[in-house]
């Protein structure tokens, strides 16, 4: 009864998207004020239905109720309630369900900040919303219903799939499903800007926040995944351009790319047309994003052959929204003037770059991850596009878009006046330089060129980040940045720690697979890991050996550290649990693997060195976005303006 | 400067840029392409010389550990031929015979597969989609 419950809501919710979907644009086409006013009830009420939906598909999983297929195959009574909480969105039905879920909040969010805004385009943001919303419930009523039930009730469920069964479950999806459903934000904008006709610097301080926070929930959301492969499922590997993966970062490149060319629109009054494309661009690869992480459709074309309509179902959605944003594009184009024009050495020029580099790499990355799908389709070879092609390609626009970035910073709108900016950067550039060198060279064995480039970016990066708030500190009365400053240096230097620790732990990663029996020892990086003694171990839901390592360094034990080799009984899956020391400078990875015979164990160990400051970068630049949209033009209300456009829109509408 | 001619150059630079990156991209591209064989296309004669992936079921009771070394000995399938594969290092949690596995490595001159990187993924079936493929067309090619 109670899954009926949930699906009835739905329904209602699907109702009042489509509500909110068609009666306040058309309003807002022929000037009907009371359809226009449909937008936020709408919304608010969508909002209670989809909770109760989502409310009900959690208490099934936590009451353990089989009779629902989703519970069934997600679920055990022996998972851990935790873990029960989280399966809710372990599948593709449950996971459409928290994206509809997500959406509703955003959606609640943009109507909360939607008072200082026209109600004719505010109205119209909330009915693209609506579009979106009613298109991806068609999809889960119609194609993958997360209420079906199943019957007979089976006594038990197949269970979590282990690899899932970490915390890392818990709050990986949300982050990353709050940053991909929030990409719908800016492109409701956009498209409500398109029907408009009308994109000015108004338009750009309304979306610029909402921007940014998605951006901030994608960042953390990648982060965490990345973390959580590290520590459950890659044995130390943080990234390996999987499509998986590469769909989450696709997306943010392009929001990333977004939101600077939202700053120049917002201060310039230019740059429409990529603001508008960007945010286009954005929220369909969130969608593919979404598609390919949690349905096997796009990965496989055979997968897509034995599920027709789920596939013809995404792709008509990813047209729909795609093709139909561009089309509306290319009729309303011609509306969006440039206010002025700049200098070939300004700001504008630096973030022009950053716009084109940022759109070449999440292009490289969509090759490579969508080619192999397409030469399946076409040609009926099976072919996967090799790490080393990323890192390669990858870095070819990132580099210079580094470079960029420390001189970027540091110029002016319009004009830069070439020789005091080079004056400025001097010091900065001699020193990443220097230290470039140096720090490869002292700290490690061997270096290469490539290894002191990149090294020396990344601090060329943290130094002109550092440099303008380090240089008001030191002259006190200099007056105080403002948030949104502050978080641009802040992110700026993220992307410098980052660039070091991606550089470190590329250059200088050692990795080894031994055998060992208890007693045994095995030298690895300059240090010494001894096998102390393995015994049998007994979890919740697992049985377990478990490793006990002593890790030495000179002779002196640095720590002891347990792994475990467990055995989930139910799907019958073996899972590493690996032990990680960690210090600021590197982390050592153990991991005990399969009994190998006459008293060997397989065991894997890692030594990488600056994998915290890839951590620590990610969060630099998570929490400049935060700072960033804190600042206080964006807590008040545009007054002037809208007053003068509330003023102007009855002798618009009123004919 | 016009505006407009600035803007003419810039883009101009833009796209000179991507060509060049799209070109250099193409090229290196085909070089870092891992193509998929079965063992039914490898004991045709069809899978290269350099690296290429090899999939298949792991036979049952093929699997030989060399005692207290990381060396192991397993038989791939595809249920119409079969390809031995050695391989040293540690296998993926998700490794067992009758389940279906990739492996990436070249053959050497008796014919031996041997592996740099076995990948076993997780999905409900235990089945990489293309081994599946593997397995189905072998079934095919049995058939005719």
């Amino acid at each position: 009864m109670i899954p009926e419950l949930g699906q009835f809501a739905l329904i209602l919710a699907f109702c009042l998207a489509l509500v909110q979907a068609v009666l306040p644009i058309a309003g807002a086409a022929v000037g009907k004020r009371e359809w226009m006013a449909l937008a936020r009830p709408a919304a608010a009420g969508q909002f209670v239905f989809v909770a109760i939906a989502f409310g009900v598909l959690v208490y099934a999983f936590l009451s353990d109720d089989f009779s629902v297929l989703f519970v069934a195959q997600h679920s055990n009574t022996a998972l851990p309630t935790f873990y029960k909480f989280a399966a809710t969105w372990g599948g593709h039905e449950g996971s459409l369900l928290f994206w509809i879920t997500v959406l509703a909040i955003w959606t609640v969010a943009v109507v909360a900040g939607s008072r200082s805004q026209p109600q004719e385009f505010s109205s119209r943001v909330l009915g693209v919303l609506g579009i979106v919303s009613a298109g991806i419930m068609a999809f889960a009523l119609f194609a993958s219903n997360p209420f079906t039930r199943l019957s007979p009730t089976p006594f038990n469920g197949a269970d979590l799939n282990p690899l899932l069964q970490d915390p890392g479950m818990v709050i990986h999806p949300p982050s990353l499903y709050g940053g991909y459903v929030g990409m719908a934000v800016p492109f409701a904008f956009a498209v409500a800007a398109l029907l408009t006709g009308r994109l000015d610097k108004n338009w750009a301080r309304w979306t610029r926040p909402w921007t940014v926070l998605a951006w901030v929930w994608l960042t953390c959301g990648i982060t965490l995944g990345s973390g959580w492969a590290y520590y459950e499922l890659g044995w130390g590997g943080w990234w390996a351009w999987d499509p998986v993966e590469n769909s989450s970062f696709m997306p943010w490149l392009m929001a990333t790319a977004l939101l600077h060319s939202l700053a120049v629109t917002e201060r310039r009054g230019i740059f429409k047309s990529w603001t508008v494309l960007l945010a286009i661009a954005g929220f369909s690869l969130s969608l593919l994003g979404t598609f390919l992480t949690r349905s096997p459709v796009l990965v496989s074309v055979h997968a897509f052959a034995s599920d027709p309509a789920r596939g013809m179902f995404i792709l008509g959605l990813l047209g729909f929204f795609s093709g139909g944003g561009l089309l509306l594009y290319a009729l309303r184009a011609s509306k969006l003037e440039a206010e002025g024009g700049f200098k070939l050495l300004s700001r504008e020029t630096f973030l022009l770059a950053n716009n084109i580099l940022l759109v070449i790499a999440a292009l490289v990355v969509l090759w490579g991850t969508l080619t192999p799908v397409f030469v399946d389709a076409l040609a009926h070879k099976k072919v996967s596009v090799g790490t080393p092609w990323f890192d390669l390609y990858f870095l070819l626009p990132t580099l210079p878009l580094a470079l960029f970035l420390g001189a970027g910073m540091h110029s002016t709108w319009k004009i830069t006046a070439g020789a005091p900016l080079v004056q400025r950067l001097m010091w900065p550039a001699a020193l990443a330089v220097a230290a470039g060198i140096a720090i490869p060279v002292m700290l490690f064995d061997k270096t290469s060129l490539l290894t002191i480039v990149a090294a020396a970016i990344g601090l060329w990066v943290c130094a002109t980040a550092l440099l303008e708030p380090v240089s008001r500190l030191v002259r006190r009365h200099a007056a105080p940045l403002t948030r949104a400053q502050l978080g641009m240096y802040l992110a700026h230097l993220g992307v410098g720690v980052f660039i070091l620790g991606v550089t470190f732990v590329s250059a200088y990663t050692v990795e080894k697979d031994v055998a060992l029996r208890p007693g045994d020892r095995a030298e690895i990086g300059g240090y010494e890991v001894l096998l102390r003694d393995v015994r049998p171990v007994t979890g919740p839901n697992y049985t377990a050996q478990e490793g006990e390592f002593e890790l030495r360094r000179n002779g002196r034990l640095v720590t002891v550290m347990k792994s475990q080799q467990r055995l989930y009984p139910v799907q019958q899956t073996e899972l590493t649990e690996a032990a990680i020391d960690t210090r600021i400078g590197r982390d050592v990875i153990i991991a005990l693997s399969k009994d190998l015979g006459a008293g060997a164990w397989a065991v894997r160990i890692h030594v990488k060195p600056g994998i915290r400051f890839l951590w620590l970068g990610s969060l630099l630049m998570a929490l400049g976005g935060l700072l960033a949209v804190t600042d206080r033009r964006y807590r008040q209300p545009v007054r002037a303006s809208s007053v003068v456009e509330a003023t102007a829109k009855p002798a618009a509408t009123g004919t | 400067m016009t505006p407009r001619r600035q803007r003419m150059l810039l883009i101009g630079f833009a796209l000179a840029g991507m060509a060049v990156a799209v070109t250099f991209m193409v090229r290196a591209f085909n070089e870092n392409l891992l193509y998929f064989f079965s063992p039914s296309q490898v004991a045709a004669g069809e899978a290269p010389s350099r690296v290429f992936r090899l999939g298949g079921l792991v036979i049952e009771h093929s699997f030989k550990q060399e005692p207290g070394s990381l060396t192991v000995h397993f038989v791939l399938s595809d249920l119409v031929h079969e390809i031995p594969v050695t391989y040293t290092g540690v296998l993926p949690d998700l490794f067992r015979e009758g389940q279906g596995i990739v492996a990436r490595g070249a053959l050497d001159a008796s014919g031996t597969f041997v592996a740099e990187e076995v990948l076993a993924k997780h999905d409900e079936k235990y089945m990489p989609p293309e081994v599946a493929d593997a397995l189905a067309k072998a079934r095919e090619t049995v058939a005719e």
